[in-house]
């Protein structure tokens, strides 16, 4: 059970970043459909990234779901954030193949290099670190994925390097 | 690669055909590319830029193949031969071979061919689950059960809407194969969906595809719009009266527990994915309470073949309860890590060594672990277990989804069973306490002993909680939880011992047993370990002997990794 999950902090003020509006057409396309409510989630942190309070309570007013029962959902599977996460999802694959190709030395240097802890996001908004289970390319092990490029056969200074380059970039 | 080639044509107007395909197993090899000329097939591994354009100036502008760079070809003597030889290709057939973008290449193929069979030979839905029944094909996705067992029952139950789902939800942690057979033909799966829906009378299809594949989804997405417009799916399908059949994508949000039916199911419907009593089994009351067939890629993948070639083909291969073939994801400590379909029965030592070509750098062999987090470690003195459903069980690990994670020396096995029972204890569902529980009271015995705070009588209570997880636990995922505990303390019980007793880890991977020392003669006092030091636990002046506070110490090893002159020893 991802009980530490439940616990989370927020700090901003959402009503005023969060434009809920956006939800509309996802609302249309699924409202009254069997099954809708992984969908609709799915869609809301397609949109923002992560699902924040007022998009539950929308989502819940209009498609008549329980707000416990979406948060219910949106706890039990991985895949929800519930809150913002940085601008690149850096992920580090902890499946057994890059477990035993030491996966955790990516892990301790990038927690270095972003002082941040599994799961945070740095100051800048640039980045956030997740550990997941298995992307299914254990024959690169150990693997980790920004936005939707692999990266395999790496080590902790690679690792940061990756990262570094891409802050460098952004920066300019 | 691709770009760069496609480029390089266009830029000096070169005459041949540039495709993409998917994987074909060598990952070790990559990149791959392969030319396939008059002659034959010649397969180019571990590509970059500049031998890829020469394989191209030489092999396609001269006709002169560049023997050296060729990893594979039916034609010559290879290196990699060994990794193809003893492979039988079945659900794996097209993987690599075909556009997977492209219905026509899988048709021609002999796509489609095998619902077309039934239509054309009026095949009926008994006919069908009879083949099933006779290829004594089991289910892939772990647990085994037979497909034409299964599909009987779907058939014996009378309803008006029933569904067959594709489990796609490919979860265990070192297993890639759905992934690709997803990836590289992903109509043989939704042709293996279609001849079940005609077999069970389904009226609707869902693929249940976890979101971390997004390749595999966009290929799936492709493919059904492309059976639709041929009319492999839809109403009245190839002209059977009455047999209408649609498939739709169910994108996972990620649970482990949802490769288990009956959560799966309940993900599907848009709830918590967790698990229900059986009976009634989904066959009688499954999706929206309806009769529900549920199989994994791997099996769908192998049906079209079956019902074309015939039930004795395919019986032809395998053993005598395990027919058939089965692909294996090699991974870990193997020097070709990769893909492999061999026919069951082959020994797990010919898998590992005769196709995966042994240990990285030569290392000992220590264990192979098999069934991901429900499964257990083989060790090497077992290596000549046979690959078949029960032989694996006798062992205590499981068949699984394929998943063969290969460890050498410098694996700890401890640390390996605390990271499964870390994986099962955060994916539990909650639902049931000893599962609940259980897992997270195991993984702090299992912890505590990795931190050489270990005390006699844990390896008693791990086995004690563990039979108890076993026995009280409502689904697999709880009742198959302690396996990687209880095989690796039947197979290395000695190793708990040395952490337990002597508080030492004779893999050298418990960062908190290990002492990091100078070495006396070793050592030229040249400082970097004491610069590079986090916590400057090392003293010492230049060109003098060096040391290493232990009480200041916090292992991170950056020490031994910095010195050049071995002088910083392990123990």
């Amino acid at each position: 059970m991802r009980i530490e999950r439940i616990d989370i902090k927020r700090e901003i003020d959402e009503q005023a970043v969060v434009d809920i509006e956006l939800l509309n057409p996802l609302i249309e396309k699924y409202k009254n459909k069997k099954g809708n409510l992984i969908p609709l989630l799915q869609g809301a942190q397609d949109i923002y990234g992560y699902i924040p309070n007022v998009a539950f309570e929308k989502l819940s007013k209009e498609t008549a779901i329980p707000l416990s029962e979406m948060y219910g959902v949106a706890t039990f599977y991985a895949q929800f954030r519930l809150s913002p996460v940085g601008k690149h999802i850096v992920k580090v694959c902890h499946g057994t193949a890059c477990h035993v190709q030491n996966a955790k030395a990516l892990t301790t240097s990038l927690k270095e290099t972003l002082k941040v802890d599994d799961g945070g996001t740095t100051e800048d908004g640039l980045f956030t670190l997740e550990s997941v289970a298995c992307l299914g390319c254990c024959s690169l092990a150990p693997v980790m994925m920004i936005g939707d490029e692999t990266y395999g056969k790496l080590n902790g200074s690679q690792a940061v390097k990756i990262v570094k380059n891409i802050r460098i970039s952004e920066n300019n | 690669m691709y770009d760069k080639i496609e480029a390089l044509k266009k830029a000096e107007n070169l005459k041949f055909e540039l495709k993409k395909t998917s994987c074909v197993g060598m990952c070790y090899r990559e990149p791959l590319v392969e030319i396939i000329d008059d002659t034959g097939r010649y397969l180019y591994g571990e590509m970059d830029e500049e031998r890829a354009f020469e394989v191209i100036d030489k092999h396609v502008g001269q006709q002169n193949p560049v023997r050296d760079y060729v990893v594979q070809s039916d034609l010559f003597e290879t290196v990699d031969n060994t990794f193809t030889d003893d492979q039988v290709k079945i659900a794996l057939r097209n993987c690599g071979y075909i556009d997977p973008e492209s219905i026509e290449e899988y048709e021609e193929k002999d796509g489609y061919r095998a619902i077309r069979k039934i239509a054309g030979h009026g095949m009926s839905r008994l006919d069908v689950i009879q083949t099933m029944i006779g290829s004594g094909l089991r289910g892939r996705g772990g647990g085994g059960f037979p497909t034409g067992l299964k599909w009987k029952f779907a058939n014996n139950n009378k309803s008006d809407e029933k569904y067959i789902i594709c489990n796609a939800d490919e979860g265990d942690p070192g297993a890639f194969m759905d992934r690709s057979v997803l990836e590289g033909d992903p109509h043989s799966v939704l042709e293996g969906m279609i001849i079940g829906a005609y077999a069970i009378e389904a009226t609707g299809g869902v693929i249940y595809c976890r979101a971390e594949y997004p390749l595999a989804i966009k290929r799936l997405q492709i493919a059904i719009k492309q059976a639709q417009e041929k009319g492999y799916l839809g109403k009245n399908i190839l002209g059977i009266e009455g047999f209408n059949f649609d498939i739709y994508i169910k994108e996972g949000a990620g649970a482990f527990v949802c490769g288990e039916e009956t959560a799966l199911i309940a993900s599907v419907e848009g709830q918590r994915g967790m698990p229900r009593k059986r009976p009634p089994f989904p066959a009688a009351s499954g999706l929206w309470k309806k009769p529900t067939n549920i199989n994994n890629v791997e099996t769908y993948a192998n049906i079209p073949w079956i019902i074309q070639h015939g039930a004795a083909e395919y019986a032809k291969y395998g053993t005598e309860k395990s027919k058939g073939t089965k692909v294996f994801a090699l991974a870990g400590k193997i020097k070709r890590s990769g893909l492999v379909e061999v026919p069951m029965g082959m020994s797990v030592k010919d898998v590992i060594f005769k196709l995966g070509g042994g240990i990285q750098d030569d290392k000992e062999f220590k264990a192979v672990q098999m069934g991901g987090p429900s499964g257990g470690c083989i060790p090497s003195h077992l290596s000549h277990t046979i690959v078949d459903y029960d032989s694996v069980n006798a062992t205590g690990a499981i068949m699984g989804s394929g998943g063969m994670v290969v460890m050498d020396e410098t694996t700890c096995m401890i640390d390996v069973a605390r990271f499964f029972l870390d994986f099962t204890q955060k994916e539990s569902c909650g639902k049931c306490t000893f599962c609940r529980i259980g897992t997270k009271r195991m993984l702090e015995i299992l912890t505590r002993i990795t931190e050489g705070k270990g005390e006699e009588g844990d390896i008693e209570k791990l086995e004690e909680l563990s039979y108890q997880i076993k026995d009280n636990s409502l689904c697999g995922l709880g009742q198959t939880a302690p396996n990687p505990v209880l095989t690796t303390i039947k197979y290395f019980r000695d190793e708990y011992e040395a952490h337990i007793r002597d508080k030492k880890c004779p893999a050298m991977v418990c960062t908190n047993l290990l002492t990091y020392e100078v070495d006396e003669t070793n050592c030229t006092g040249c400082t970097v370990c004491a610069k590079n030091c986090p916590v400057d636990a090392i003293s010492g002046a230049r060109k003098e002997l060096h040391h290493i506070d232990q009480d200041i110490c916090i292992k991170c090893g950056i020490c031994y990794t910095k010195c050049k002159f071995e002088a910083i020893n392990l123990s």
